[in-house]
């Protein structure tokens, strides 16, 4: 087999994992699309918020230290104790929940009806709100994130692949455990959806508003689980981009890795949020492969837009979303 | 009627300006943003030695010093905002650490009159005194340091790079395009194969590059990132095992921050420094007693001895130096940015000097001319300890390879200087 | 009291088709004319120019191109950022390359590239609607930053890829470069400004602007009434990029006087604008005035009390400012979900039967 190939297939399988990634982030923006019509721009300042108070509690720092110092002279900072993983993801869950409570208390209350682009903007300027509040609450240095997931390439496969083909391929273990985190998460939502109670009110919602509100479901109730939700997929991808990156500002722009995705896949289909995340990942990493050093390179931000814009001119409504038709 | 309603609004505001009388060192600043987490110990360096100035000395030279900052979050427009607001209060240096907001300040602080600081970045060519009269860049640049790399990986290699292959991952701007120029006049003179790799910002998904690198082996890697880019890039090159001995970062990719995240994989890592490293001086005891220990330092106080944090006292300490000089010359403490400026320019700091300020070996030595205003190019290698978490330098501050560097800098700031009509200074 | 119709008679067609149809409503305009054309340019210094004045008078050009296309033709997009960025990179082409033509021309050339550009990045939205659309502008946005970042032949071929306005001149004063003086690019600017008011005014009062209008409300529709869509989309985003052009060619050589497409252009700028035009209100022209002056005055205003006036420690007062622009936006999206320019329509609306409401 030729070299180009062999590596071909490497940077395949490597897309493939970081695609997984990118729909982590876009499955979030699905949820609250499908259930409220809102296009959630926070959700990529949600997965920081999270990861910042997930770190915060496993440090044990002490939430809003430097505005207390500085205004009461104080000089505070930690509790000084560590919270285990486990409990630290509890507590930043409950964090999550709260914070799905009061968006639908204060914000889109008093938002119903509004035109999408509004909700949209509502959503942005709820993005600028949580970061400051996150940063105030925590600080802007960055943070390394260890909550015992394993990094690095993994062996096996690489000793397993140089057998086969004199090269070993590189995969790394963290995208292998996130692979098999969003496969379970995914399946936990599919079944959630399908066979609970709330689950059903949800999709309920999802179809009709008018009609679950008739039969006697609480829009309320169910928008504040999704954002409950649409918070614990973030969290998940904060812990995830987390441990790769540190948690610092920029793991806010991840939702800028997930709009294509969304593009792709339709906004309103989980499986479309999986497959665009797929197809995403392994496009912008085979172009970066075969033309990025053609055209020098960095091809990747931009290649999973047009890659999206060539599929929506043929299939306006992403490969999954639901059929449009229009009516005058 | 909104403009005018919006000029009362605001005209009260405006009134507080600083005090006149002071010496006036703005900070342009960012403790917010992408780059937060490298700008807030710069800054606090820079503030606390001015603080530890006024509360062990006096001040310099009798007058007190005054360090108001500007939070730029490193954008360009509010970068050019605080100039705006900070320039009239007297203000005698700009130091505004970020390459794209020294790229605009370079006309306007020309045309104020108040020179401009950018220790290792910004733009190279200021170098050449003769077409950019108030912009400073030594002790070293970018091009000094892609030089000093491939000088370090020259004595690595036996003296010869014939054959070997050098690959810069670059952050795609233009902080990180800048070496690649001398870079590839470099790969003709050692006869070595070169190649760029560009990382879009943020840079937080690098998989194809480092794949690109697994599969191309390149003998070196050097490296110019800034921000998340820099714990990613080392995280990555752990992770695909790629030898940290090959691996070199230039000064913005080599502290504490970007290392720790990869923990034991970042071991033997490397990065060019400027200055010294550590917390072995006189000068952090000071710091410590008079400034941290009394309440009046800018951050928490716990930055001291790391790589920005030490980068920043010695901005401060470059800057204070020059002041001195500036009121020696002038026999007056009250120096104005002319005064400050022209000291610059005759600056020169030795042995003496550092460890007169409780420095001592901190930073190469070297003199400043009216055509050079970047000093030797002196720059150290370090290496990361993991073990010991913590940086050391492991080689003696040595010249760029001035050959190469030199005809560089005249051409780009020639075609500067065309560009701009500006016509050539210090005859 | 002042502010109404009743005596003001109309005996000529083009008196009743008048802009301002209102006596007190004209007088006002001309008296902010006069304001910002006889009085400001004599009272500003260097810092009310570059922190407010210029920066205001840009992204108000850039908020009238956007919501051109937003407001009033329903097209969303994302990419604003890329195209200000194609304006400064045409503007700064023509400038290095044809020295002696007057920068004044080349500014409106460069807007006629962006409007060129921008027609060809609009094509899609012929099949691609709502949200899709918004994103996939996004795809212009990151290959116009990436495409100048990556072509030398954009940047002169300059080491660092930065682009540095060199001095030019308007009737022997300096507008950009570092020797401008506060009045004269303040000038320049505005000038720019009221002529694509102007333009922008006319044309959504005409048949262009309702055709917009009819595509906006709903497509379909408007083409069984015999809207083209095609060329109505097309021209929307033509227009819109002229004078996003503008703005990008006025920001970078007036204002900034250097640039780099990933630092200076990138999507947080695109957001910027968007965020303008909606606080200000979608489909108004004094809307993007007011959402332009409410967006560049509110941080400089924030950062000078919370840092000038109490003393806060700079990123306290940063991060606060994200705190209250993302409140602020929340309540007046709460409030006032039609912007600015509602509430001033409202206000208008009480000022016409002041004193007596009833």
């Amino acid at each position: 087999m030729s070299d180009q190939l062999i590596f071909g297939m490497e940077v395949f399988l490597n897309g493939l994992m970081a695609g997984v990634l990118y729909a982590l982030v876009a499955l979030g923006f699905v949820l609250i699309y499908k259930a409220s019509g809102i296009f959630n721009y926070a959700q990529g300042v949600m997965a920081l918020f999270s990861a910042l108070t997930l770190v915060g509690i496993m440090e044990g720092q002490i939430p809003f230290a430097h505005v207390i110092n500085a205004i009461f002279g104080t000089e505070i900072h930690h509790f000084g104790w560590h919270v285990p993983g486990i409990l630290a993801i509890a507590l930043t869950m409950v964090v999550m929940v709260v914070l799905a409570v009061c968006v639908q208390k204060f914000l889109f209350r008093h938002l119903v009806g509004q035109e999408p682009i509004i909700l949209f903007m509502a959503t942005i300027g709820l993005a600028y709100f949580l970061e400051g509040v996150g940063d105030l609450m925590w600080g802007s240095e960055i943070k390394k994130l260890d909550v015992g997931l394993p990094q690095g390439i993994n062996l096996v496969i690489d000793e397993v692949t140089a057998g086969w083909f004199g090269y070993g391929f590189f995969i790394d273990n963290l995208d292998i455990v996130a692979t098999v985190i969003a496969a379970l998460l995914v399946a936990a939502l599919v079944i959630f959806a399908q066979y609970t109670k709330q689950g059903r009110a949800m999709r309920a919602v999802a179809d009709d508003h008018q009609a679950a509100l008739s039969v006697g479901i609480s829009l309320n109730f169910i928008w504040v689980m999704v954002w409950s939700v649409a918070g614990f997929v973030a969290l998940v991808a904060g812990i995830m981009w987390g441990t790769k990156s540190g948690v610092q500002f920029s793991l806010s722009l991840i939702a800028l890795k997930a709009l294509p995705v969304l593009m792709l896949g339709g906004f309103t289909s989980i499986p479309g949020a999986i497959v665009g995340g797929l197809i995403i990942g392994v496009g912008e990493k085979l172009f970066e492969f075969a033309i990025g050093p053609l055209v020098g390179g960095a091809t990747e931000n931009w290649f999973a837009y047009v890659l999206a814009l060539i599929f929506l001119v043929f299939r306006p409504q992403g490969l999954f979303g639901e059929k449009i038709i229009e009516r005058v | 009627m909104k403009l005018k309603l919006a000029t009362l609004a605001l005209g009260a505001t405006m009134a507080a300006a600083p005090a006149m009388a002071d010496l006036v060192f703005p900070s342009l600043s960012y403790r917010t943003g992408p780059f937060a987490a490298g700008g807030i110990p710069f800054a606090d360096g820079y503030a606390d030695y001015f603080t530890l100035l006024n509360e062990r000395d006096g001040g310099i030279g009798g007058e007190l010093t005054q360090v108001p900052e500007c939070e730029t979050a490193y954008n360009t427009e509010k970068g050019v905002e605080c100039y705006e607001a900070t320039k009239d209060s007297g203000a005698l240096i700009y130091q505004p650490l970020s390459t794209g907001i020294t790229y605009q300040l370079i006309p306007k602080v020309t045309a104020d009159g108040i020179p401009l600081h950018t220790m290792g970045y910004g733009r190279t060519s200021a170098k050449n005194g003769k077409v950019f009269s108030h912009v400073f860049n030594y002790p070293a640049n970018y091009w000094d340091g892609a030089s000093a790399g491939v000088n370090h990986f020259l004595e690595k290699s036996g003296g010869s790079l014939e054959g070997k292959k050098i690959t810069l991952l670059h952050f795609n701007g233009a902080y990180g395009r800048e070496p690649i120029p001398t870079l590839e006049a470099l790969s003709e003179k050692h006869g070595f194969d070169f190649n760029a790799i560009p990382i879009d910002y943020p840079g937080q998904e690098q998989k194809s590059q480092w794949l690109q690198i697994r599969r191309e082996r390149p003998d070196f890697v050097l490296f110019w990132g800034w921000g998340v880019m820099n714990q990613v890039a080392i995280q990555e090159a752990a992770n695909i095992r790629f030898d940290m001995e090959n691996f070199m970062g230039i000064w913005w990719s080599g502290s504490e921050n970007d290392v720790k995240p990869a923990g034991d994989g970042a071991n033997g890592y490397k990065a060019l420094q400027f200055h010294n490293v550590g917390n072995d001086y006189p000068v952090f005891d000071d710091i410590q007693k008079y400034v941290v220990d009394s309440g009046k330092a800018a951050g928490a106080g716990d930055q001291i001895g790391t790589v920005l944090y030490n980068r920043g006292v010695y901005a401060a300490f470059l800057a204070a130096e020059a002041a001195k000089q500036a009121q020696k010359a002038n026999g007056t403490s009250a120096i104005n940015a002319a005064m400050m400026r022209d000291a610059m320019e005759s600056l020169e700091i030795n042995a003496e000097i550092m460890t007169a300020a409780g420095l001592p070996n901190f930073g190469p030595e070297f003199n400043v001319t009216c055509t050079n205003h970047g000093g030797e190019g002196m720059a150290a290698v370090a290496q990361w300890d993991a073990g010991a978490a913590s940086w050391s330098l492991i080689s003696d501050f040595a010249p760029a390879d001035a050959s190469v560097v030199g005809p560089l800098i005249d051409a780009d700031s020639a075609a500067y200087a065309a560009e701009n009509n500006i016509e050539m200074g210090c005859n | 009291m002042f502010y109404r119709e009743a005596g003001d008679f109309k005996t000529s067609y083009a008196e009743d088709n008048q802009t301002f149809p209102i006596k007190f409503d004209r007088y006002r305009y001309y008296a902010v004319m006069f304001a910002a054309f006889a009085v400001v340019p004599f009272l500003i210094n260097d810092y009310w120019v570059n922190a407010i004045f210029l920066p205001f008078l840009i992204y108000s050009i850039a908020a009238i191109g956007l919501n051109i296309l937003v407001g009033y033709c329903g097209q969303v997009s994302l990419g604003t950022g890329g195209f200000m960025a194609v304006g400064a990179y045409a503007c700064y082409k023509l400038m290095t390359s044809f020295p002696e033509v007057s920068i004044f021309f080349h500014v409106i050339l460069a807007g006629g590239v962006t409007a060129l550009v921008c027609i060809l990045f609009g094509l899609p939205s012929l099949r691609i609607k709502g949200f899709y659309l918004a994103v996939a502008t996004l795809a212009a946005q990151f290959f116009l930053v990436w495409l100048f970042n990556r072509v030398p032949w954009f940047y002169n071929y300059s080491a660092s890829g930065q682009i540095n306005s060199p001095e030019r001149t308007v009737f022997g004063i300096a507008v950009t470069g570092p020797h401008t003086s506060a009045w004269a690019t303040y000038l320049f600017c505005l000038v720019f400004l009221t002529a694509c008011a102007l333009i922008g005014r006319n044309l959504t009062r005409g048949m262009v602007g309702r055709k917009w209008m009819a595509i906006r409300d709903m497509d379909i529709a408007a083409e069984i009434i015999g809207v083209n869509p095609l060329k109505a989309k097309i021209s929307a985003f033509g227009v819109s990029g002229f004078f996003v052009g503008i703005s990008g060619a006025l920001l970078f050589a007036v204002y900034l006087g250097a640039a780099e497409a990933g630092d200076s252009f990138g999507i947080n700028k695109s957001f910027l604008v968007l965020f303008m035009i909606i606080i200000g209100g979608l489909g108004s022209i004094f809307g993007s005035f007011a959402g332009a002056a409410f967006l560049v005055l509110l941080p400089v205003l924030l950062k000078n009390v919370l840092v000038g006036v109490l003393g806060w420690p700079t990123d306290m007062a940063a991060h606060l400012e994200f705190i209250i622009v993302g409140g602020l936006i929340i309540t007046f999206l709460i409030l006032e979900p039609h912007g600015l320019a509602q509430l001033w329509r409202v206000a208008k609306e009480k000022l016409r039967l002041w004193p007596f409401p009833h």
